[in-house]
């Protein structure tokens, strides 16, 4: 059913911290690694080892540059699907294959019945959605619906792969409906934003803005250097003796 | 957006089919088209060859078409499945028509051709609101979108009906119809271009990343140095010369050419007017092709904010 579910509770999604994301690619990479055998598998690439190749990816890692001069920033951008509450990827899917969890929010293809139009890829201003030319069918981020209910694996684990992975802890995963949860807190508490909010698509995900450059009141003075800087014993008596 | 053939094809060739349908269905009750029986079923063959022709390619384009019957379940919601439903349902009074036509009973033909022109202007309403309902791509959002369509769709048919008029010896009415969408569709798309031209983005790549209280945004690095699905999609553009010549070979020789060449056999009629009707036919399936794939390779989403900032 592409008609919309009534807005649930629960709200899952993932809060990214633009603050912290380094760019290494660890979350775009585990989680290619986790889905191409998970819910949504394989995730084929095309021309592997020679020039031109491509593939699906669920997970897109982008560095923009913000502002100018001083106050300007590198900030490293994961993007992926923000599982909308409101998203006209599911409603604009002729077959029912696209479609949103009435229980979590989670949005999914069923690829035993998607014909492959790429018409809900055209309705997601995100670009969250890449075609399987090898199945023929529409592929996304799935939250990592195998892992976060998956009971065959510790508790601790059933997060998703790109949270678990990244270094620097800049993703979080948790419930963005329920407002004492640790998602919603770190996003009250940091100002979490939504992207494109003008469409109209009330995405779930939240980036956490990076926090503001911490600049010095003055330049630092370099003091004139005592002849105790001066590490080498030789130097230093050198020093001493041509001082005097 | 990238101009696939499959697609281009699909909504010129159908497009025309349903504009044919539309007219035939209801100038031949009202007496306004050579009555018959010959004229009746090549016209409304043609039509079905169309309609048929741009479906069946239509479905070249999906990753599993052999599913395709999966896609007339959620006209509640989808423009796409309404689209398929109306597209389907069309069929039903368009054969019935043809039977009637085979028959001799003008009851039924009168009513089937009235109810499949229904059809063929709700089929291609469809069409329309797929484009037209998709929120990332601002140039397709416009409200000229549907009117543009249906506008189009009775033009290609009008031609299509007076070539095979003047066949048969009376294309008046529909050259003249012709005549009128001709002229309607330069001045709609005219206004369309010009419209989107001034139409301000949807979104910026400030609110596509939420880093705009930093200052102006702009990609530094991609997140990959191969194409991939979304670039080759929805990363489609077009250098703008070339885009401003076909507009004007477009409105030239796709509208206002067969528009005068409608004016030209109303007033020489005979067989010199039937050659004219045709090269107008010929001509406005042409440039409806060039509109067709304007249509997308104009059109940008918003998924280009984040591989190149606009
Ligand atoms: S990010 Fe795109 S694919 Fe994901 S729910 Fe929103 S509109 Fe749909
Ligand atoms: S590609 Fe599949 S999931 Fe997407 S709109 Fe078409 S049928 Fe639905
Ligand atoms: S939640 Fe899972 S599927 Fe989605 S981006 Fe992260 S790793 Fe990929």
């Amino acid at each position: 059913m592409t008609c919309l579910p009534a807005p649930g509770a629960k709200k899952l999604g993932l809060v990214i911290d633009l603050d912290t994301c380094v760019g290494c690619q660890a979350c775009a990479t585990n989680c290619k690694e986790w889905n191409t055998s998970g819910h949504s598998a394989p995730l084929p690439d095309f021309k592997p080892y020679a020039a031109g190749q491509e593939g699906v990816w669920f997970n897109r890692v982008h560095s923009f540059e913000a502002g100018e001069g001083e106050a300007g920033r590198t900030v490293h951008f994961p993007r992926s699907c923000l599982h909308c509450e409101t998203p006209d990827c599911v409603t604009v899917c002729p077959t029912g294959a696209s479609y949103k969890r009435a229980e979590d929010g989670i949005v999914l293809v069923n690829h035993d019945t998607c014909i492959g139009c790429g018409l809900c890829a055209w309705a997601c201003p995100y670009g969250a959605r890449e075609m399987d030319d090898d199945q023929g069918v529409m592929k996304k981020c799935t939250l990592c619906i195998d892992r976060i209910y998956n009971e065959n694996i510790p508790e601790a684990q059933r997060q998703p792969a790109c949270v678990l992975t990244c270094p620097t802890k800049a993703r979080h995963f948790g419930d963005l409906g329920d407002p004492d949860s640790a998602v919603s807190r770190l996003v009250a508490e940091r100002g979490g934003q939504p992207l494109m909010p003008e469409l109209g698509y009330n995405p779930v995900n939240r980036y956490l803005p990076p926090r503001k450059k911490a600049l010095p009141p003055n330049a630092p003075v370099e003091d004139a250097p005592t002849p105790m800087d001066i590490r080498n014993p030789l130097l230093r008596w050198m020093d001493r003796v041509l001082s005097r | 957006m990238n101009p696939a053939p499959s697609i281009v094809f699909f909504t010129t060739a159908s497009g025309a089919g349903y504009g044919l349908l539309f007219w035939l269905g209801l100038l031949r009750p009202l007496g306004l088209v050579p009555g018959s029986q010959g004229f009746g079923l090549t016209a409304l063959g043609l039509a079905l060859v169309l309609i048929t022709a741009g479906l069946l390619s239509s479905t070249a384009h999906l990753g599993n078409p052999q599913r395709a019957w999966r896609a007339v379940s959620q006209w509640r919601s989808s423009w796409l499945s309404r689209e398929g439903v109306a597209a389907l349902g069309t069929y039903v009074p368009a054969v019935l028509f043809g039977l009637g036509l085979l028959a001799d009973l003008p009851g039924l033909t009168a009513a089937m051709g009235l109810l499949a022109a229904a059809g063929a202007v709700a089929t291609v309403y469809c069409t329309g609101m797929i484009y037209a309902s998709l929120k990332p791509i601002k140039e397709w959002r416009h409200p000229l979108v549907v009117p543009g369509y249906l506008l189009l769709g009775a033009f290609s048919g009008a031609a299509l009906l007076a070539m095979l008029g003047g066949f048969w010896g009376d294309g008046a009415v529909p050259a003249v119809l012709a005549l009128l969408a001709g002229i309607a569709a330069l001045v709609v798309k005219n206004a369309y271009w010009g419209a989107i031209d001034q139409a301000p983005p949807v979104a910026t790549a400030e609110s596509a990343t939420s880093l705009g209280f930093i200052g102006k945004v702009r990609p530094l690095e991609p997140p990959h140095t191969e194409t991939n699905y979304l670039l080759r999609e929805m990363g489609f553009r077009i250098a703008r010369k070339h885009a401003e010549k076909l507009r004007l070979l477009a409105l030239a020789a796709g509208f206002g050419a067969p528009a005068a060449l409608c004016a030209f056999a109303l007033l020489v009629g005979g067989g010199m007017g039937a050659a004219a009707l045709t090269l107008g036919a010929v001509l406005a399936l042409g440039g409806l092709l060039v509109e067709r794939w304007l249509m997308f390779a104009e059109a940008t989403h918003t998924v280009t904010l984040y591989y190149h900032g606009s």
